[in-house]
């Protein structure tokens, strides 16, 4: 909603009471994003514990250190993590409206992007090839869901960018894409910040 | 082509589901058949179903509310005639297969489609109009939200004539719910109704968490919140926290079902009580997502019949904050007999009997706010008062069946069934109710009829008592719940008293509907042409009745808690303002509709494995989002001449003539 007249009490905004009537809609629509994406958290958590408890229960099947393997996990967290960094120089970017620079930084955010899912795919049908899918067991079972919903976001993440990228084409960095984009920018970080606690939790401390 | 659905899924052998369903497709078409005659849709279409007016979806969402209570109801009295007469070696009506089913279908429906959308509805209706703005954060998000809800009751209920429903309770424990030992769709209903309605949820608990913290009218700080917009912020704080992990639970026992996997299954690794732990770990943040706004509702009530302020209105908030916060501390208290030990049963009975402090502050409360006020006795003070008494008793069954060595006693007997309706009938059906009564002459411009909602009231709470204090006896004397049949005739008698309960119960409906008819009839006679039909103290009631699309020509300003009747006291009277500024206002949107219509047969095919149709749904679902996702162009504005009209009107229906 947006109120086209409002006289704005400085005090009360200062004090931080929220007395200043309503906010203004980039910030109505990062905050909603905000919340949407906490509620997102609270999901993986609940995967999460269920991994935790799963994660010893086998049933005779492979383990972790028998499957996992470092190496191509670590270059798959690099091109992530890396491009959370070329998505925040194409965030810098669009504010600086520089349509162009955001196009390549994003182009690059795509690659890394695509490139991570590749590794993650061959990694999931490296492990179904040797019998260890998901029904082999609860491990199992636990592992294919949590990693591939992560999995899930960062692919509807990258639907949701080369959508964006077409919108930054189509009508340039307008306000309402501004918007957007910002929710865009959000979504990816958050994607690095699940994937740290994927890492740590599935990989480095089921490879031992 | 069709999957697993074939014409043997409709159950010609089964006359009770059959002619129940006949009955309920007749009266679907006559409707839509009379909307037709009578060229009804092109304004259904414009003013309802593609509204993202936030007063629009409350009253939507009230509607869905009560219909599917009638339905809720239709499951109750079943089940309790079964058990009056199903004693020694009768056998009752219902065979184990259905009964099964309507236990199941009653708690689903009462929880998801009953009490949450009444509570949505009225967060959605009143929310807005306390803050003194002109609509929600995200309005059409908050279209899709309704819809989605709407789709999930319709599979629900579709479930009646094709397939069969759950058997597993409403809370689909596994190893039950599994494919091994429940092949059938019935599970699958359950969960995908629940997975659509339960998006639905969360994004109303997303909406609503921005609105409240994001857009209120200048002045408004935290502290000077009504307690109703308080309790609906803790509760959709809750519903963003909690919500997700259902979804989860839910997503496991679907990979189950469907992908053959092992999070809850016998074999292969899978921990049953997990599902368990997951599933309360909502379901016990759920039962205060219902509570808390029923209990903003008794507040304002109470503060605007005793005719003064509410009593201590920072402890109201820090009680339903300190609820909030504890309410995810007790959820262990629904398995005591899980065996988790007797240090971590010690834990979550002695948090769960610190929650009834707050609680017990709140009801101080609303003594001390009706102690020498100047009462009006309407239909919502009678809801309040029969409130007070009836939930202080089912909060001290709680904190009894808290005490874990009690609840090994009382485990799954009728005396936890009696707890727990005594706790949502008293608490979120009375205040829903308060709420219907209290705010309906702002949602339609006419008052409800004062006598037969009394009589109303007198019938559900004698029938409450009469059909639940049985109850309690009879756990207590060895009754477990779900019973399809009483071995023990000496339950009988106590049984047929529940049954009567449950017929007085019937009346309070017919009450209600009997209600709403005579006040539409008498409507000429009781329009509220002032907007403040109660001498209410918050903004809901500073505007007319209906209020504007706009809600407010100008944004109020505000300056204290309480602020219409501030207004009042200064002797501000609503006045033509030399100029107003023209407003923007969201423009009606088709998404949510057609999101939710294509859902519906989403969830479809994928109970009934017709997987094409499944992809077809999904690829429609998503070229509608990303449609949206373009459009820009999402607001109308309305002319200042036309507001300046508007308020003219209506400022001179409310002058004295």
């Amino acid at each position: 909603m947006t109120v086209a007249t409002l006289d704005f009490v400085p005090t009360e905004l200062a004090r931080g009471r929220g007395g200043g009537g309503p906010a203004p809609t980039r910030i109505v629509v990062a905050y909603g994003f905000w919340i949407f994406l906490l509620s997102d958290f609270v999901l993986f958590s609940g995967l999460f514990a269920a991994y935790a408890v799963l994660s010893g229960n086998t049933a005779g099947g492979p383990t972790g250190a028998e499957l996992f393997n470092l190496r191509s996990v670590f270059i798959e967290t690099m091109c992530l993590l890396f491009s959370s960094y070329t998505c925040g120089l194409g965030a810098l970017s669009a504010e600086r409206r520089q349509p162009g620079r955001f196009l390549v930084f994003n182009a690059l955010t795509l690659l890394l992007g695509a490139a991570f899912l590749i590794i993650e795919s061959t990694e999931f049908a490296g492990m179904v090839s040797k019998g260890a899918g998901p029904s082999r067991s609860a491990f199992l079972s636990g592992f294919f869901t949590l990693v591939g919903t992560h999995g899930v976001h960062v692919t509807s993440g990258l639907i949701f960018l080369v959508y964006m990228m077409a919108q930054v084409v189509a009508k340039g960095l307008r306000a309402h894409v501004l918007h957007r984009l910002l929710c865009f920018s959000l979504f990816w970080h958050a994607l690095d910040i699940i994937w740290v606690g994927v890492f740590t939790l599935v990989y480095l401390m089921g490879a031992r | 082509m069709l999957g697993r659905l074939s014409l043997a899924a409709i159950p010609l052998n089964q006359p009770i589901p059959l002619i129940t369903g006949l009955v309920v497709i007749l009266s679907i078409l006559a409707v839509l058949g009379l909307i037709t005659v009578k060229g009804w849709w092109p304004y259904l279409w414009r003013e309802w179903i593609t509204s993202v007016d936030h007063k629009r979806i409350g009253v939507m969402y009230l509607t869905l509310g009560l219909v599917m209570l009638v339905r809720g109801y239709a499951d109750a009295i079943m089940m309790r005639t079964q058990q009056a007469i199903a004693v020694g070696d009768a056998q009752g009506y219902l065979p184990p297969e259905h009964y099964d089913q309507i236990f199941s279908a009653h708690g689903t429906i009462m929880i998801f489609f009953v009490a949450m959308p009444l509570v949505i509805g009225l967060m959605n209706f009143v929310v807005p109009l306390q803050l003194g703005v002109r609509d929600v954060a995200f309005p059409t998000l908050n279209s899709v939200s309704f819809w989605l809800t709407a789709t999930g009751a319709l599979l629900v209920n579709l479930s009646l004539v094709i397939g069969v429903f759950s058997r597993a309770s409403w809370w689909g424990y596994p190893p039950l719910s599994e494919l091994a030992f429940s092949p059938d769709v019935g599970v699958d209903y359950y969960l995908w109704s629940l997975q659509i309605s339960g998006i639905g949820t969360l994004f109303t608990g997303i909406n609503f968490v921005t609105t409240i913290l994001k857009l209120r009218c200048p002045g408004m700080t935290y502290m000077r919140m009504p307690v109703f917009c308080w309790t609906a912020l803790a509760s959709c704080m809750l519903i963003v926290a909690a919500f997700p992990v259902l979804t989860a639970t839910f997503v496991m026992l679907l990979l189950d079902r469907y992908l053959g996997m092992h999070f809850f299954t016998n074999d292969a690794g899978g921990n049953q009580m997990m599902y368990v732990n997951l599933f309360w770990a909502w379901g016990h943040p759920e039962v205060y997502i219902l509570i808390l706004p029923a209990f903003g509702v008794f507040s304002e009530v109470a503060a605007t019949f005793s005719g003064k302020g509410l009593f201590s209105y920072r402890t109201m908030v820090w009680a339903t904050l300190g609820i909030c916060v504890l309410s995810f501390m007790v959820w262990l208290h629904h398995f005591f007999t899980m065996g988790a030990g007797a240090d971590v049963n010690a834990f979550f009975g002695i948090m769960s009997s610190i929650i009834a402090v707050p609680t017990g502050a709140k009801v101080f409360n609303w003594l001390f706010t009706l102690f020498r006020g100047r009462i009006v006795f309407t239909t919502p003070v009678l809801y309040l008062i029969g409130f007070m008494v009836t939930f202080v008793i089912g909060g001290l069954t709680g904190v009894l069946l808290a005490v874990p060595p009690v609840d090994f006693v009382l485990h799954n007997s009728a005396f936890l069934v009696a707890h727990f309706h005594n706790v949502i009938i008293g608490g979120v059906v009375f205040g829903m109710l308060a709420g219907y009564n209290y705010w309906f002459p702002k949602a339609f411009g006419f008052t409800l009829d004062d006598r037969w909602g009394k009589a109303s009231f007198w019938c559900w709470l004698i029938g409450f008592y009469l059909a639940f204090l049985p109850l309690y006896q009879l756990g207590l004397m060895g009754m477990t719940r779900r019973l399809e049949h009483i071995p023990d005739p000496s339950w009988q008698p106590l049984l047929l008293v529940a049954e009567a309960g449950a017929v007085i119960i019937f009346l309070a409906v017919l009450c209600q509907i009997a209600q709403l008819y005579v006040s539409i009839r008498t409507r000429e006679a009781r329009r509220d042409l002032t907007g403040d039909p109660w001498n209410g103290r918050t903004l809901e009631w500073a505007t007319s009745s209906p209020p504007p699309a706009y809600n407010f020509a100008v944004l109020p300003r505000v300056e204290t808690i309480d602020a219409f009747w501030e207004m009042k006291r200064r002797g501000v009277k609503p006045a033509i303002e030399p100029s107003y500024e023209p407003i923007e206002m969201p423009r009606n949107s088709p998404v949510g509709f057609v999101t939710a219509f294509f859902a519906f047969f989403i969830g479809f095919s994928l109970i009934w494995h017709i997987w094409w149709l499944v992809l077809v749904g999904l690829l429609a679902v998503a070229v509608t989002i990303l449609v949206f996702g373009w459009s820009e162009n999402r607001e109308r504005e309305i002319p200042a001449n036309e507001i300046a009209r508007t308020e003219r009107a209506r400022l001179a229906l409310g002058r004295p003539a």
